[in-house]
């Protein structure tokens, strides 16, 4: 795939909740292997990206398209996109008590495998792929026997999310706020996980407050997201820009160049 | 005079000689005065039974059954099978020595006076129609008897299969479980329809513990879609007894299960346990009552309800704490799951405290399926119907898993499933 066929094109993406404006128009290419952070204040619009890239039925697309592997990827469910390759790490892992954390991974690997026509895994070698996946993130074998996210600390959870994708393997992992709420061990510990699934076939877009989770995952582009806009978008030194200047100033700057 | 009242009259007169006579008699009378209840009755305010007032039942017939495997239990030490009522033995398997472990019937006819000094002397007397109906048609049912200080590891299991014929049918199952003091039993209670027949199911069983005695007690309730089943569980508890139920209601069209239970002496513990899942237009009642009579008693009950379709769903649960029951602990949960717009619950929790010195407790809730958990599955893979349905069993199983028995409780998982869409994959989950 070239650079002119991306793996998601975003354009001009508008999106509502309850009749409030919070994307207003998004423009955005990934390629395969990229990996892209998006930065931005409180309130920017953010994660609701991260959620309507993932279906989440709560925001309304209001304008826009958004194009995955060539196809129409809102007219898809969220099973169906997951289904697609597409996977993201919550800012909020839910907790479900009373659904065991590897039962819950294997009927959601072996229902991806059966819509796409590949053979289910039997417990012993999921199992085996789980224990294998478990390394990645530094995780406990505790963690086999109770129930998804329940009682796990913050860490827990974020070092679970990548469990998770590092079991489903996506084609476009998208990492909501994946650092917030994690001191430096933990951060460094989910940063590796990510790291080690870094492919040439699979995309990131890792969405961050924070210019210190992209010492860990250094990206290939860095966007900046303002007011439901990508405002800035640059190189890895954009980040640092920030980090300097603050959200204020930068997005500032790009009102100003308007 | 209702259709099925006329319809009792007419068998109850058939049929007046017999060992209990009185007894029965005395209950006919009470029943013909009460009358069916209606909604106008404060305990029947969510249950309605105008359609089977409407309808005549005759005694259920006596039918063929030759395979029951579907309904028993493999760790069962024994099994008592009632076909439409009747003791079938048969189909039944025997008693291990030292404890009478058998049909009502027959106990009324070896050992009278053991049977006599505890039937009818506990579910009788709340004044409740359907026990007294119960009472005058008393025929047979199991009674256990369990002496001073005998203890059975295994399950006795109590098996009452319907399978009705042409005309609506009534069975009036009475039981009575004493267990003597310092002994131990578990009693398992399940009511199933072979077919797809209307019948009446109105089931007694009276629960005696002596001192320092413990029963665990499960019922499950899994009748066929169209019958009706009315059933009380009424136990009576000596000093330092343990007792606990669960109570698993999935069947009938309509149902209600009511359970009562009284602490005569001080010490004693008692759990209640509920679950109760329905779907379509399925009505399934909860009734429960802990009379808290006597001092330092604990009482814990946790019922929890699924209703989907157009079904409704009543938890109606009494904590009465008396003067004298001082050092009491009591509570008492009920949760309730909506999956659809349609589906009803009412719940009333019920606490009334007359002592000083206790500590009480009690909620009740009602809530949908969480909406960040559906996305949270099905961002992973999982389709909608069958997210739903893990969340939905994910509720459930907490009660699924407070049944120690493995046999029943992978029977009460499957049953527990089966209700469930696009569980088939899913099964594994427990």
């Amino acid at each position: 795939m070239t650079r002119s066929e991306p793996l998601l094109r975003v354009k001009d993406l508008h999106a509502t909740v309850g009749g409030k404006e919070i994307l207003r128009g998004i423009d955005l290419e990934v390629g395969p292997g990229e990996v892209h952070a998006i930065m931005g204040p409180n309130g920017s619009g953010k994660s609701t990206f991260a959620q309507v890239l993932a279906g989440r039925e709560t925001f309304e697309v209001t304008k826009g398209e958004v194009l995955y592997q060539g196809q129409d990827l809102l007219a898809l469910s969220p099973e169906e996109r997951a289904v697609a390759g597409i996977f993201m790490a919550f800012q909020y892992p839910v907790e479900i008590p009373g659904v065991g954390n590897l039962y819950f991974l294997r009927t959601a690997l072996n229902a991806l495998r059966k819509r796409r026509g590949e053979e289910e895994l039997d417990a012993m070698d999921f199992l085996a792929l789980a224990k294998q996946k478990m390394k990645l993130v530094a995780m406990d074998e505790s963690f086999t026997g109770r129930s998804v996210n329940e009682g796990f600390s913050g860490g827990e959870k974020k070092r679970n999310e990548i469990f998770q994708m590092a079991v489903l393997d996506p084609r476009l992992a998208i990492l909501d706020e994946t650092d917030s709420g994690l001191d430096i061990d933990a951060l460094r510990t989910v940063a590796s996980g990510v790291n080690s699934l870094r492919s040439k076939d699979r995309a990131m877009i890792v969405i961050t407050h924070y210019q210190r989770l992209l010492e860990y995952i250094v990206p290939d582009r860095v966007h900046v997201m303002g007011n439901g806009r990508i405002v800035r978008s640059g190189g890895r030194e954009l980040a640092l820009e920030l980090e300097q200047k603050g959200y204020a100033q930068v997005e500032g700057r790009r009102e100003a160049a308007r | 005079m209702t259709e099925l009242t006329q319809s009792l009259r007419e068998s109850f007169t058939q049929r007046t000689n017999g060992p209990l006579r009185l007894l029965r008699e005395a209950a006919f009378a009470r029943f013909a005065k009460l009358g069916l209840p209606t909604t106008q009755d404060e305990d029947w305010k969510y249950t309605s039974l105008a359609a089977l007032a409407q309808m005549r039942f005759e005694p259920a017939a006596e039918a063929t059954v030759h395979d029951v495997d579907r309904w028993t239990l493999a760790d069962a030490a024994v099994r008592l099978v009632f076909v439409n009522g009747r003791y079938r033995p048969e189909l039944s398997s025997r008693a291990p020595g030292g404890a009478f472990i058998g049909s009502l019937s027959a106990a009324l006819v070896e050992q009278p006076e053991l049977v006599e000094r505890e039937l009818a002397r506990h579910a009788d007397s709340h004044g409740d129609a359907l026990t007294a109906l119960n009472t005058a048609f008393i025929e047979d049912g199991a009674f256990v008897h369990l002496p001073a200080g005998a203890a059975l590891q295994a399950p006795i299991h109590l098996l009452y299969v319907s399978t009705a014929a042409g005309k609506p049918a009534l069975s009036q199952p009475r039981n009575l479980i004493v267990a003597g003091a310092n002994s131990q039993c578990s009693v398992v209670e399940t009511y199933a329809g072979l077919g797809n027949e209307v019948y009446f199911t109105n089931a007694v069983t009276e629960v005696v513990l002596g001192d320092n005695a413990r029963v665990d007690h499960y019922k499950l309730q899994a009748e066929s879609a169209r019958a009706f089943h009315v059933a009380l569980t009424q136990i009576h508890q000596g000093r330092d007894s343990r007792f606990s139920s669960h109570s698993v209601a999935l069947g009938a069209a309509l149902a209600r299960n009511e359970v009562r239970a009284l602490f005569a002496s001080e010490g004693s513990e008692c759990t209640l346990n509920g679950l109760y899942m329905a779907t379509g237009k399925q009505h399934l009642d909860n009734r429960t009552l802990i009379d808290h009579k006597s001092p330092r008693c604990t009482s814990r009950e946790l019922y929890k309800g699924v209703l989907d379709g157009h079904s409704r769903g009543v938890f109606s649960g009494r904590v009465l704490v008396r003067q004298d029951a001082q050092k009491t602990d009591a509570s008492q949960t009920n949760k309730n799951l909506l999956l659809s717009d349609d589906a009803i619950v009412d719940t009333k929790p019920q606490l009334e405290i007359f002592a000083d010195d206790v500590k009480c407790a009690h909620g009740a809730a009602v809530g949908q399926l969480d909406e960040n958990a559906l996305f949270y599955l099905r961002s992973r893979g999982i389709g909608q119907e069958a997210a739903r349905s893990l969340l939905t069993y994910a509720f459930a199983s907490e009660m699924v898993n407070l049944v120690p028995l493995g046999p029943l409780r992978a029977r009460v998982r499957d049953l527990v499933t089966s209700k469930l869409p696009a569980f088939e994959r899913l099964k594994e989950a427990a």
